[in-house]
C-alpha cells in the first residue's frame, strides 16, 4: 500500500487551494496539493472580468467601502448569505488584492485626468483624481452600487493564478499533478486524508493528513451547457457527500450567467456590460430598461438571465439555426477599448464565432455558470460535522453567496477564503490535540474499498454506457432544473435521475487499457455526479419558493416566513435520494434584515422577526450616524471571528491612516 | 452538435516508434480544406501510443465523423471518445483557448486544439502529441511537470524586497503603461507550443525555450522584482538559456497568444551579452 503523510492535504490546485497551502506553509506546516491538471490550468483561470475589493480608487468608486460591498453582496444573495462571513470577506478583500499586487499581479491602474467611458449607452467623460494615479483601477459590474471590480484587462483569473501559482513554487510546496481524490478517509467523525488515484498510472495511494482541505471548484458539468471547464464535475463535493457525515449546503442554488456565447457556452465576461455593453433583441431594441429600470443590464446575474429568457419566450429572441438567442452589443465601446480591456472577448469571438465584436453583434444566451452550494462549513472553513475537513472557494458553502453571487465576488472569494481558511487550518494543525494516530488497517480498508469499486467497473459486464448516462443527466439538468423551474418538471427530473443512478451501478467498460483509462474515469465520476445532480434537483423540488438564482414559476415569491434557511444535504449509503435538513438563518442577528434587493421582483413574504429587527437596526444606525465603524460594531460585531493577522481597517484615498500602524501582515 | 451522426474507425496504420506522424493526405490542409460543409465527412488521423500498456505500439488510427456547425477539435475528439473509442487520451480543460492544456500538433503545426475549427483544417486532419515533452498517452503530454521544473530552475516568481507588506495600507503605485507592458508578457499560458516549434529544443533537452526567456523578460520588467541583470545572467546566460536560441523563431510563429517573442528574445540576449561583457 502506498501511503504519503503530510500536515495539510489540499485537494484542488485552483486559486483557493493554492492560497490555503501558502498560508499553511508560512505557518510552518507542510502541505501537498493534489490537482487534476497542472494548477495554472485550473478553472480559476477563467475568471475574466475581475475581483471585487472596495478600494474606491476610481472616481466612480469614490465612497466605496466595506459597508457598501457588504450590502451589495447580501442583496445579491437574496438574503441567503451568512452575514458574518460576508463581513469577514469584505474586510479581507482589499487586503487580498493588495497582497496579490505585491506578488506581481499586473493589475490595471488608474490614469489621472479625463477619460471617456460608456454609461447607460452614452459616452461620457469622467475625470480621475491626481491622487489616484497609479493605484489599482476598478470597473463596473452587475449588482454593485460602486465601481469596485479590480481587473487585469479581461484575464484577471489568469494573472492571479500565475502569481499565486508562482508563490506555491517559491514556497517549495509540492503539487501532485494529475491526481484525483476518490474518497475521503475518515473514522469517528474525523477526516484523515483521502484515497487518491494517479491519473497517469492508475495507481491508488492513501494520503494521510491532519487537515484535509477541499478546493475542487464547482459542478457546472452537471449541465449540458455551461461556461465551466470540463474538469468542473463536482467530484470534491461528491466525495464529501459520500462520507455520509459532511453536508452539502444549498445545492439547488445554481447561477446562470447572462452572456456566454451561443451555442457553445463559452463565457464572455460581465465586464462587457460593466464597461457599457448592451443587450439587444431581434429588433435591435435595448430591452433591459423595460424590465429593470433601476439597474438595467447591470442588475444581478440571476435577474438579467431570467429577463433574457422571459424576453425570448415573448418571441423577441434573434433566430439562428441553433435556436434563439439575444445579442450583446459592445461596438459602442470602440476598437481600442475592446482590443485592450476586452482582449479575451475579442479572441473568443474571433476564434469560436468568426466575428469581430468591434463591428458585429455577438450571439449570447444564459448558461450554467456557478455553483453557490457546496461543502457546508462554519466561518473557519471547517465542516461542522466532519472534523478536520475544510473547504474553500466554489467547492464550499461558506456561505457568502447565498442564492446568487455577484460577478467579481467568486474569484475574490478564492483568495480571501484561501487566506482566512488557510490561517484557521494552520491554527488547527498547531494544536497538539489535533495530532493524529490512525491505524494502517483503516487506511487499507479505505484503499481496498476504492480498489474494489474500480475493479468492479473494469470487470463487470454491465450494459450501461457511462458517457450516455452522463449526457442524459446533463440534458435533464438543462431542460428541467434550469433557470425557470416548476414542481412538475423537477419531479420528473428527480424520478429519471434516480433511475440513472441505479443504472450507473451497472456500467460496463469497453476498454481495459492500463494507465489513465479515460473511460474508467468517466464511469466512476458519473456515479458521483448523479448524486450531486439529485441534490440539486431534489433540493429545488423541495424548496417551494423563489430566492436568488433558484426560481420556481409555481412559487414565484421569496418566502422568508418559510424558507429563510439553508438546505443541508447528506447521503446515506445506497440510497437514491439525499436527506435534507434545514438550517434557519437568524434574522435577529442580521446587520441587513431582509427587504427588496433594489432590482428584480418586489413581492416577497416577510419573516415575522424582520420588522422588529429592522426597527432595532434603524435605531442603532441613528445612534451611531457619524461613525461607520462604531455603527457596524453595534449592529453585528464580527471582527473577533477573523484570524488575528487579518484584522484591521483598510486604508483608502478618502480614508487615510494617520501614521503607520503596528505591522499586521499576512 | 451532431451526436447522432454516424462515425467509424476506418484504419489503423502502424508506425515505427519515434517516427513523426504521417502528414495528412492533403498536406497544406489548412488552405486546401477551408470551408468543410456541415454533414461532410471528416477523417481524423491520430498518432496513438499508450506507454503504460506493454502491448501498445505507436500507430496512426483514423476516425471518421461528420462535420457539424461550429465544430472545434475539442468537440470532434470528445465525440470520438464518447462514441467511437473510449480509450483515446487527450487533455482539455477550459476549451476556450485560455488554459494551454490542449496544445498538439495539428496538420504538422503546434497549436491549441480547442479553438481550432475543423471546417478550417479538414476534411483530412492529422493530430499528433507535442514533441519534446514526456508522452502520457496518445495526444496527452506532461507539459505541467516540465513547466514546474522550469519555474524552479529560473526562480520564476516575483522576488520582492520584503517578504511581507502591510496589507492595511494603500498599494504601491505603478504607471498604467508599465502595468500593461507587464501584462503583455504575463499572458503566457505555458502551453508548450513554443518548444514544440523550436529548433534548439530538438538538440538541447535542457533548453529553457521561449517560455523561459519570456518569463525572465516579464520579471525583469517588473519593478517589484528586485533581481538585477547579473542575477538573470546566472539563470539564462548560457547555451541552455538565451544563447542557445538560433533565432529560427518558430516559437514566435506558433505562439497562440501572439506574445512578442521575437523582440523579447533579441532584447534579453542583448542585455545578457552586455552583462556577460561587463
Amino acid at each position: 500500500m502506498n501511503v504519503i503523510y503530510t500536515d495539510v492535504l489540499v485537494i484542488g490546485g485552483g486559486l483557493a487551494g493554492l492560497r490555503m497551502a501558502v498560508a499553511a506553509k508560512r505557518r510552518g506546516h507542510d502541505a501537498i496539493i493534489l490537482s487534476l491538471v497542472p494548477p495554472k490550468r485550473s478553472h480559476s483561470k477563467a475568471a475574466q472580468g475581475g475581483m471585487q475589493a472596495s478600494l474606491g480608487n476610481v472616481i466612480k468608486g469614490q465612497g466605496d467601502n466595506e459597508d457598501v460591498h457588504f450590502e451589495d453582496t447580501v442583496r445579491g444573495s437574496d438574503w441567503g448569505a451568512d452575514q458574518d462571513v460576508v463581513r469577514m470577506f469584505v474586510n479581507t478583500a482589499p487586503k487580498a488584492v493588495r497582497e496579490l499586487a505585491s506578488w506581481g499581479v499586473p493589475w490595471s491602474r488608474v490614469r489621472k485626468g479625463d477619460r471617456t467611458v460608456v454609461i447607460n449607452g452614452q459616452k461620457v467623460t469622467i475625470t480621475e483624481r491626481d491622487e489616484a494615479h497609479g493605484l489599482l483601477a476598478q470597473r463596473d459590474f452587475g449588482g454593485t452600487k460602486k465601481w469596485r471590480t479590480c481587473y487585469v484587462a479581461d484575464a484577471t483569473g489568469h494573472a492571479m493564478l500565475q502569481a499565486v501559482g508562482d508563490q506555491v513554487i517559491a514556497s517549495s510546496i509540492p503539487v501532485h499533478e494529475r491526481t484525483e481524490a476518490l474518497a475521503l478517509i475518515h473514522e469517528g467523525g474525523r477526516c484523515y486524508g483521502a484515497v487518491v488515484r494517479d491519473l497517469i498510472t492508475g495507481e491508488l495511494t492513501a494520503y494521510v493528513a491532519k487537515a484535509t482541505a477541499l478546493a475542487t471548484g464547482g459542478a457546472g458539468r452537471l449541465y449540458q451547457v455551461t461556461t465551466n471547464a470540463v474538469i468542473c464535475e463536482g467530484i470534491g463535493m461528491a466525495i464529501a457527500l459520500e462520507t455520509g457525515i459532511a453536508t452539502l449546503g444549498n445545492m439547488e442554488a445554481v447561477q446562470f450567467h447572462p452572456t456566454p456565447i451561443f451555442p457553445a457556452g463559452i463565457l464572455l465576461t460581465e465586464g462587457c456590460r460593466g464597461d457599457g455593453g448592451l443587450l439587444l433583441d431581434v429588433d435591435g431594441h435595448r430591452f433591459m430598461p423595460d424590465y429593470e429600470p433601476e439597474k438595467k443590464e447591470l442588475a444581478s446575474r440571476d435577474v438579467v438571465s431570467r429577463r433574457m429568457e422571459e424576453h425570448i419566450k415573448k418571441g423577441k429572441g434573434a433566430k439562428s439555426r441553433f435556436g434563439e438567442h439575444i445579442w450583446l452589443d459592445i461596438r459602442l465601446l470602440g476598437e481600442h477599448h475592446i482590443k485592450h480591456n476586452l482582449r479575451e472577448v475579442w479572441d473568443i469571438c474571433h476564434y469560436f464565432l468568426g466575428l469581430d465584436p468591434v463591428k458585429d453583434l455577438i450571439p449570447v444566451r444564459p448558461a450554467q455558470h456557478y455553483t453557490m452550494g457546496g461543502v457546508r462549513t462554519n466561518y473557519t472553513g471547517e465542516s461542522p460535522t466532519l472534523k478536520g475537513l475544510f473547504a474553500a472557494g466554489e467547492a464550499a458553502c461558506w456561505d457568502m453567496h447565498g442564492f446568487n453571487r455577484l460577478g467579481g465576488n467568486s474569484v475574490a472569494e478564492t483568495v480571501v477564503a484561501g487566506m482566512i481558511v488557510g490561517e484557521f487550518i494552520a491554527d488547527y494543525c498547531d494544536k497538539t490535540e489535533n495530532d493524529i494516530s490512525i491505524p494502517t488497517g483503516v487506511l487499507r480498508d479505505f484503499v481496498n474499498e476504492e480498489k474494489a469499486k474500480l475493479q468492479g467497473l473494469i470487470t463487470s459486464h454491465g450494459t450501461e454506457d457511462a458517457s450516455a448516462l452522463k449526457a442524459r443527466m446533463q440534458a435533464i439538468m438543462s431542460d428541467k432544473v434550469g433557470i425557470f423551474r416548476t414542481g412538475k418538471e423537477l419531479e420528473e427530473a428527480v424520478d429519471e435521475l434516480q433511475k440513472l443512478l441505479v443504472k450507473s451501478r451497472s456500467i460496463g467498460l469497453k476498454s481495459s487499457a492500463p494507465g489513465a483509462n479515460p473511460e474508467l474515469v468517466t464511469a466512476y465520476r458519473v456515479q458521483k455526479m448523479l448524486k450531486l445532480a439529485l441534490c440539486v434537483a431534489y433540493g429545488a423540488y423541495t424548496r417551494t419558493e423563489s430566492r436568488g438564482a433558484h426560481f420556481r414559476s409555481d412559487y414565484p415569491n421569496r418566502n422568508d416566513a418559510k424558507w429563510l434557511s439553508r438546505t443541508l444535504a447528506t447521503w446515506k449509503g445506497d440510497s437514491t435520494l439525499p436527506t435534507f435538513n434545514y438550517e434557519a438563518l437568524d434574522v435577529g442577528k442580521m446587520e441587513l434584515p431582509p427587504g427588496w434587493r433594489g432590482y428584480g421582483a418586489k413581492d416577497y413574504v416577510d419573516h415575522p422577526d424582520t420588522p422588529g429587527r429592522q426597527a432595532a437596526v434603524d435605531a442603532l444606525k441613528q445612534q451611531y450616524a457619524d461613525d461607520r465603524f462604531a455603527r457596524q460594531a453595534a449592529l453585528m460585531p464580527y471582527e473577533q471571528l477573523l484570524p488575528a493577522r487579518l484584522r484591521g481597517k483598510n486604508e483608502r484615498i478618502d480614508e487615510p491612516m494617520a501614521q503607520a500602524p503596528a505591522r499586521r501582515t499576512a | 452538435m451532431s451526436n447522432q451522426a454516424s462515425g467509424k474507425v476506418i484504419n489503423v496504420v502502424p508506425v515505427q516508434a519515434g517516427a513523426p506522424a504521417a502528414p495528412a493526405s492533403s498536406s497544406g490542409a489548412a488552405a486546401a480544406g477551408r470551408g468543410v460543409q456541415t454533414g461532410q465527412k471528416l477523417k481524423i488521423s491520430v498518432m496513438r501510443y499508450n506507454p503504460a500498456d506493454p502491448a501498445s505500439v505507436p500507430h496512426i488510427q483514423t476516425y471518421e465523423i461528420e462535420q457539424s456547425d461550429g465544430m472545434t477539435l475539442f468537440m470532434a475528439l470528445m465525440e470520438i471518445r464518447e462514441r467511437l473509442d473510449p480509450s483515446l487520451q487527450f487533455d482539455f480543460v477550459c476549451r476556450a483557448g485560455i488554459c494551454g492544456s490542449c496544445a498538439m500538433v495539428v496538420n504538422g503545426r503546434p497549436t491549441l486544439a480547442c479553438r481550432t475549427l475543423t471546417r478550417d483544417i479538414g476534411p483530412d486532419i492529422t493530430l499528433a502529441p507535442l514533441p519534446f515533452f514526456e508522452l502520457i498517452g496518445d495526444l496527452s503530454v506532461n507539459t505541467g511537470k516540465w513547466m514546474r521544473a522550469l519555474s524552479e530552475r529560473l526562480e520564476a516568481w516575483c522576488h520582492t524586497k520584503q517578504q511581507e507588506v502591510d496589507l492595511t495600507r494603500l498599494e504601491e503605485r505603478m504607471e498604467p503603461e508599465l502595468a500593461e507592458a507587464i501584462f503583455e508578457l504575463d499572458r503566457c499560458i505555458e502551453c508548450g507550443c513554443c518548444l514544440a516549434g523550436c529548433g534548439t529544443a530538438r538538440m538541447r533537452k535542457d533548453f529553457v525555450g521561449a517560455v523561459g526567456i519570456n518569463k525572465i523578460a516579464r520579471f525583469r520588467l517588473d519593478p517589484r522584482d528586485v533581481r538585477t541583470d547579473a542575477d538573470y545572467y546566472e539563470l539564462i546566460g548560457d547555451d541552455d538559456g538565451v544563447f542557445g536560441c538560433m533565432s529560427l523563431l518558430g516559437c514566435h510563429d506558433v505562439c497562440p497568444k501572439e506574445l512578442p517573442l521575437q523582440t523579447q528574445i533579441a532584447f534579453i540576449r542583448r542585455k545578457m551579452v552586455k552583462e556577460g561583457m561587463s
